[in-house]
């Protein structure tokens, strides 16, 4: 995916050395005018709680969060199970709509949920798991 | 000089360009000397007044202007190597280096003591960074917007805080009218 985002001329990709950093760079951007997005993996939830409410939900802005969602079926990695299993309460208790791209074909819903995003001006999670992307 | 004085010096060069400013006093005070629509204060979040700044200069045209502090840049090291490898040449990073996490009743921070944020900059790839004095602030900032070049500046000053009120705009009211103001010096 980092591929395809970089060889997208329309895709300006910044590569941050951590999640909320990422997360930050993200709100200049669309404070510039641009519609942001974030790709990174379920574990910078636990990392990025404190920016996710008092940056973009109390400023009201869009961000997608496209999430790779370790510690699911197929994972070989016990430790990821550990984040895993607390990934969709804590985006639940955080009020942060989330869809779960498990089945190839799952992704024909990505379009809406973008449109969704920049509409409710909210953090979106979308979590693809290792069904979804065939890994391992 | 403390913070204060450095915010109340920059103030009229502040005003002709985007600023993002950092979480606490920093922001309160410019809220409090000089507000505009071309201000963004932070209220929260920690650290990502760089990542903010970087984000909106790589975003749109116009210069901006981080004010940041020695304490968060300390909680976001890892901005500087993204400064230094994604550069923005409408980008300047101000660091207040008070020596303290002033906002919280100025206990000292490291880089008050043995680290130096300038060394670390320039050691992280950042091109152009240059250490000044309080005193010195207005001047070297002006330089740095004329230059057109992406500028660190760390402003060495004494740690200590005045009396400020607290910021009660609703964070979405400040995002909208930057936004427009964004918006309208680049229309
Ligand atoms: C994660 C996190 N830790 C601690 C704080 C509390 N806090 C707010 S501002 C601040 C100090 C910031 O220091 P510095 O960046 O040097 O700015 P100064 O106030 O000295 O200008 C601290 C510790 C916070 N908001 N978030
Ligand atoms: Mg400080």
């Amino acid at each position: 995916m980092i591929d395809a985002v970089e060889k997208e001329p329309s895709i300006y990709h910044i590569p941050s050395n951590k999640e909320d950093e990422g997360m930050g760079l993200c709100a200049g951007a669309f404070m510039g005018g641009k519609r942001p997005a974030i790709i990174m993996q379920n574990t910078a939830i636990g990392v990025t709680v404190n920016t996710l409410v008092t940056l973009t939900q109390f400023y009201r802005m869009p961000l997608p969060m496209l999430i790779s969602y370790r510690g699911e079926l197929k994972e070989p990695v016990a430790c990821q199970v550990e984040m895993a299993v607390h990934t969709k309460a804590l985006l639940n208790l955080l009020n942060i709509p989330t869809y779960h791209f498990h089945k190839s074909g799952d992704e024909e819903e990505l379009d809406a949920i973008l449109k969704y995003t920049f509409m409710c001006n909210k953090p979106v999670a979308i979590l693809t798991d290792a069904t979804f992307w065939g890994g391992y | 000089m403390v913070r204060s004085e450095i915010i109340r010096d920059i103030a009229p060069i502040l005003r002709d360009q985007l600023v993002v400013c950092n979480i606490g006093l920093p922001s309160q005070e410019l809220h409090m000397i000089d507000d505009q629509a071309s201000n963004f204060y932070m209220l929260g979040t920690m650290g990502l007044s760089s990542s903010i700044g970087l984000g909106l200069a790589l975003a749109q045209d116009k210069t901006v202007i981080s004010i940041d502090g020695d304490g968060s840049v300390l909680t976001n090291f890892g901005t500087l190597p993204t400064i230094a490898n994604n550069v923005a040449d409408n980008f300047i990073l101000l660091i207040v280096d008070n020596g303290s996490y002033g906002s919280t009743g100025d206990q000292p921070t490291y880089a008050g003591q043995k680290t130096s944020l300038a060394a670390v900059a320039k050691a992280c790839g950042c091109e152009t960074v240059i250490e000044c004095q309080a005193e010195e602030t207005g001047a070297v900032l002006k330089a740095a917007i004329e230059s057109q070049k992406m500028t660190v500046i760390v402003s060495k000053c004494e740690s200590g805080n005045i009396k400020v009120p607290v910021i009660t705009k609703d964070p979405a009211v400040i995002r909208d009218r930057f936004m427009t103001e964004v918006a309208r010096r680049n229309a």
